[in-house]
């Protein structure tokens, strides 16, 4: 089946998708867009958050036909749509605006061989940059969900508690850090 | 022997920015925060095939028949693989003993073992494929504990072991297998026994006697990457395989072999990985994915999902652990006797160097003068275990632990001044009769824990009634405060750093200085797996800091230079870091050579004063600029490779245990707050503090993630994590995140950490290795806390809520 979708600001379209293919497969596999992750595939884990019409949902739990006609959010296109909200956008990405990642720019990943570039330059919203700063970040593996998800606590609630942060993240996990940088970085990301 | 352990001093790069010491941020966290890092599982090639394993739904057969047909007829099925179609004669692999089958022959040993092979044009296509593949299994009598694995009658789980110690076999074993000193019988892996001092004698000094039996369940590492890679075939015949491993090296020599290539034609590099822990030491999918490149010419990527990974790494060794401690009514140790029963599984893995630190850490960070220990592990159908980070010595604190409590407890003395009577110093004997031989600060690090500010009790009362989210069960709504009680409990841990016993344990360095764009620029080379550690981070640090330049490149991981050996036993700062920093001082005198070819002529200084490079610039140690370092280099470009070692070591005695066979010793204690809903059994961690000496903290942010993250590790074995394996059939009933629990953010409580710093001489700016001694003793200080609160003796972890109430 064809599923036509909103990803990041930018229509676009993923052709054969089998019919039991999930949202995250076609954003991994078919659009090019592997920032969201795949760690345990039954809605656990958090990895695979992004925002569906706005709601956080585990992308491996929602099927790409339910994903037609609407409007999905990556960690990919996490600092446009920081941006946007603060120009006063709205809080979704619209579709056929000139932000977002270009598909040919979206299915560039090869492998290579590693990746050498830092990133250095690269536009960040508060909650990546404080993520980064706060040393949120170890491998990085449920980095995506937990930003995606951070993001939208503080779209809700821009001076959250510790126990409301708690609240907000327990359905994403982290093996690396004990959660204890992720509590910083959103407080980090919150006092700014 | 005098303490030594003053702060590290540094000349050359004092004046670094950046450099070590600074809590600089990750070179690759921009990708990583954009989601942008290209993981192992988001690898992707051009007419790329999926891989999927087909494992046994059975612990313990023999495989009679395998009927791949219906699989090959398959629409967009490219290959189909079993035993039959290996291509050579070396058809088994492992890191110390190669007992492991690339794919089963004629037997399967435990559930969830890799039979058959299938690539295919889409994941679905393959797994459905893969559920074709027709295997009937004759069923055996599964080896399951010690008492199994030992019986007069006991199968055998490797009935041809040809892995046994080298000279005469000590005496006929069952069927007349040979066995040894380590391997008194084939269904032990290894033994390790460990004796000094006079037992008996010291027993009869004293007072109290107090003996136990703990039980230690199986942990998953649980790492959030699954493993995952991408074989792509070349026009060479050979493969280049983008992995996510703890250790390139290690990987090729183990693949190769198999493969029928030489080592040059297999090529790695290292593909982003998600976390470690122990659990990607072991091959899981590397050989699969270059057998089905090699076998369908095409691009081969396997990617497991999280049911297939709890089957696809070793796990932590599943303990039961015996202990006796003798003290005098004034405090004091006598005597420790132990017996250590590892549980290694169907394979041998790292079986043999987890049974080394079991035994030779058995009795702790106390000076103890009299033991007698024994430790083990077995060969059995579970599944097999091998390294997580701790490896063995958590399992040993765990008990030791407990023992102190239970000591302290019958001498009617405080539980840390007990352990800080008995606590060892710079200078102690191990129980191996090696001499610690840098700082151990054991009571002082009980000092600092004890000492910091405890969490305020009652803290979810409020005008508004009780906050659920801060008691036990928290939004289940559990209870208001009624029954819950509080408690407080004390642990510390020993943990060695670095491969032991007489292992070769080197890394490689190379590192090249240049002028790019008028400015001085440093490369970093190393075959270092980064697994979220933060190796990267330091390695740019360590590069600043002896060049003197701004800008570092991290130049990927792979196998086009020497070995960094493996990313586990907390060792990659200290070795691989030992490596960098040897290649960058080699860069540096070669480029203050160039300086004084070109330059020496004009200023005295550059022949009698000690010059450093700072700032990009040459400089005497009086701070006198001599010149730029892009005039000194020009265009010539600096490099240099470098092996580095740390002191040898030798292995322990057979039969005494004897032997210096440690490199170094790494220290962290906790205290555990907790509140216990004593009615329901449900445990809230209120608190885990940490005091941890690091000797150097090269990146303080990093050294405060490692230990807060290896504390939650042992918070998690502790109150949850524990992979069931049912005692009837040796197989998994829980290998899903639904089923398998770790911490999430609201398990885990604010963990404040206590960074001490006393250099270790022997070892690169005084560094002592830091990620895995938080994980030791935080699981004996929450269970310390459990039974404070609760005076429940609790001899088993994880805990259980049936454990509190009675009921299980």
């Amino acid at each position: 089946m064809r599923v036509s979708l909103t990803v990041n600001g930018r229509p676009q379209e993923a052709d054969d998708v089998w019919e039991g293919e999930s949202l995250l497969y076609v954003l991994r596999e078919r659009l090019g867009l592997p920032g969201s992750k795949n760690a345990c595939e039954q809605g656990e884990c958090g990895s695979c958050t992004v925002r569906l019409d706005g709601v956080p949902v585990c992308a491996c739990l929602v099927a790409a036909g339910q994903a037609e006609g609407r409007d999905v959010v990556t960690v990919e296109g996490l600092a446009d749509h920081a941006r946007q909200r603060a120009e006063g956008g709205g809080t979704r990405g619209t579709g056929g605006s000139e932000t977002g990642t270009p598909l040919r720019d979206a299915q560039r990943w090869k492998a290579e061989g590693g990746d050498s570039r830092t990133g250095e330059g690269t536009e960040l919203s508060p909650i990546q940059q404080a993520f980064l700063e706060a040393g949120a970040v170890q491998c990085g593996f449920c980095t995506p969900g937990l930003l995606v998800m951070a993001d939208e606590l503080l779209e809700r609630n821009p001076n959250p508690a510790d126990a409301d942060i708690r609240e907000a993240l327990c359905g994403n996990l982290c093996r690396c850090t004990g959660y204890e940088k992720i509590m910083d970085a959103v407080r980090l990301a919150a006092s700014r | 022997m005098p303490t030594t352990g003053a702060p590290t001093k540094l000349t050359q790069g004092s004046q670094a920015r950046g450099g070590i010491g600074a809590s600089t941020l990750r070179p690759d966290g921009t990708l990583k925060v954009t989601g942008e890092f290209a993981f192992a599982s988001d690898m992707w090639h051009e007419d790329m095939l999926w891989g999927q394993t087909l494992r046994s739904t059975v612990a313990h057969a023999e495989i009679v028949s395998i009927d791949t047909s219906q699989a090959l007829a398959t629409p967009g099925v490219y290959a189909v693989m079993t035993y039959d179609d290996l291509p050579t004669d070396v058809r088994t692999y492992g890191l110390e003993i190669q007992d492991t089958p690339v794919l089963a022959h004629g037997k399967v040993r435990h559930h969830g073992e890799p039979v058959a092979l299938v690539a295919a044009d889409h994941p679905e296509t393959a797994r459905r494929a893969a559920a074709k593949i027709d295997v009937e299994y004759r069923e055996l009598p599964v080896i399951t504990d010690e008492a199994s694995a030992l019986a007069p009658d006991a199968v055998l789980v490797h009935e041809n072991r040809d892995d046994l110690p080298q000279g005469p076999p000590a005496s006929d074993g069952p069927g007349g297998t040979p066995i040894a000193g380590h391997v008194p019988h084939p269904n032990i892996v290894h033994r390790q026994p460990i004796v000094r001092g006079d037992v008996e004698a010291a027993r009869e000094r004293a007072d109290v006697i107090v003996e136990g039996e703990y039980t230690f369940g199986m942990q998953d590492q649980a790492f959030l990457g699954p493993e995952s890679g991408l074989a792509v075939p070349e026009e060479d015949g050979g493969v280049h395989l983008y992995i996510a491993t703890q250790w390139l090296h290690a990987d090729l020599r183990q693949i190769a072999p198999v493969l029928g290539l030489p080592e040059t034609k297999v090529r790695m590099t290292l593909a982003g990985v998600g976390g470690a822990f122990g659990g990607r030491e072991d091959l899981s999918m590397q050989i699969h994915a270059c057998l089905l490149a090699l076998r369908t010419g095409k691009p081969v990527k396997i990617v497991y999902n999280r049911f297939e990974s709890f089957f696809g790494h070793v796990h932590r060794h599943p303990a039961k652990l015996r202990y006796e401690h003798g003290a005098t009514k004034d405090g004091k140790l006598t005597h420790m006797k132990c017996r250590i029963v590892l549980d290694g599984g169907a394979y041998a893995s790292t079986s043999a160097a987890v049974v080394g630190n079991a035994s030779s850490l058995s009795a702790g960070p106390y000076a103890v003068d009299a033991v007698d220990i024994e430790a083990l592990a077995l060969y059995t159908n579970n599944p097999p275990c091998g390294a997580m980070r701790g490896f063995g010595a958590v399992q040993a604190c765990f008990a030791y632990e407990a023992q102190m409590d239970r000591l302290a407890q019958r001498l009617g003395l405080d539980p840390v001044e007990f352990r800080q009577l008995n606590a060892m110093e710079q200078g102690t004997l191990m129980p191996t009769g090696q001499p610690v031989d840098s700082p151990a600060p054991v009571a002082e690090l009980l000092r600092r824990v004890k000492a910091m500010p405890m969490p305020p009790e009652r803290d979810w009362e409020s005008s508004e009634g009780a906050d659920v989210r801060q008691l036990p069960g928290g939004l289940s709504n559990t209870t208001h405060g009624e029954g819950v009680v509080r408690g407080v409990g004390y642990a510390v841990g020993i943990k060695n750093v670095g491969f032991s016993e007489g292992f070769d344990d080197y890394s490689t360095a190379r590192v090249r200085m240049e002028v790019i764009g008028g400015e001085p620029v440093a490369t970093v080379h190393t075959a270092m797996a980064e697994v979220g550690q933060g190796g990267v981070t330091v390695h740019a640090q360590i590069a600043r800091t002896e060049l003197g330049v701004a800008q570092v490149t991290i130049h990927p991981a792979d196998t086009r230079v020497g070995s960094a050996g493996s990313t586990s036993a907390s060792r990659q700062t200290y070795v691989t870091g030992g490596a960098v920093k040897n290649a960058c001082e080699r860069v540096r005198e070669r480029v203050l050579e160039i300086g004084r070819r070109k330059f020496g002529s004009y200023h005295p200084a550059w022949a009698t004063a000690e010059l450093l490079l700072e700032h990009g610039r040459v400089v005497t140690d009086g701070g006198e600029i001599l010149a730029d370092l892009a005039d000194v280099l020009d265009d010539e470009v600096v490099e240099a490779e470098e092996e580095w070692r740390h002191r040898p070591t030798e292995p322990f005695d057979p039969h005494t245990g004897q032997g210096n066979g440690h490199v170094q010793y790494s220290f962290a204690a906790h205290r555990a707050v907790v509140d216990v809903d004593t009615e329901l059994g449900l445990v809230k961690v209120v608190e885990l503090a940490c005091a941890q000496d690091v000797g150097k903290a090269l990146n303080p942010l990093s050294v405060i993630g490692q230990i807060q993250g290896g504390t939650t590790q042992g918070l998690g074995i502790a109150v949850m994590e524990e992979i069931v394996v049912d005692p009837r059939t040796a197989k998994v009933r829980n290998p899903s995140f639904t089923d398998y629990l770790i911490p999430t953010i609201l398990d885990t409580p604010p963990m404040p950490v206590d960074v001490l710093e006393l250099a270790d001489e022997h070892a690169p700016y005084g560094l002592r290795g830091v990620g895995e001694a938080p994980t030791l003793s935080s699981t004996p200080a929450v269970l310390a806390a459990i039974r404070d609160a609760t005076g429940l003796e609790l001899n088993r972890t994880p805990v259980r809520p049936e454990h509190l109430t009675g009921t299980g």
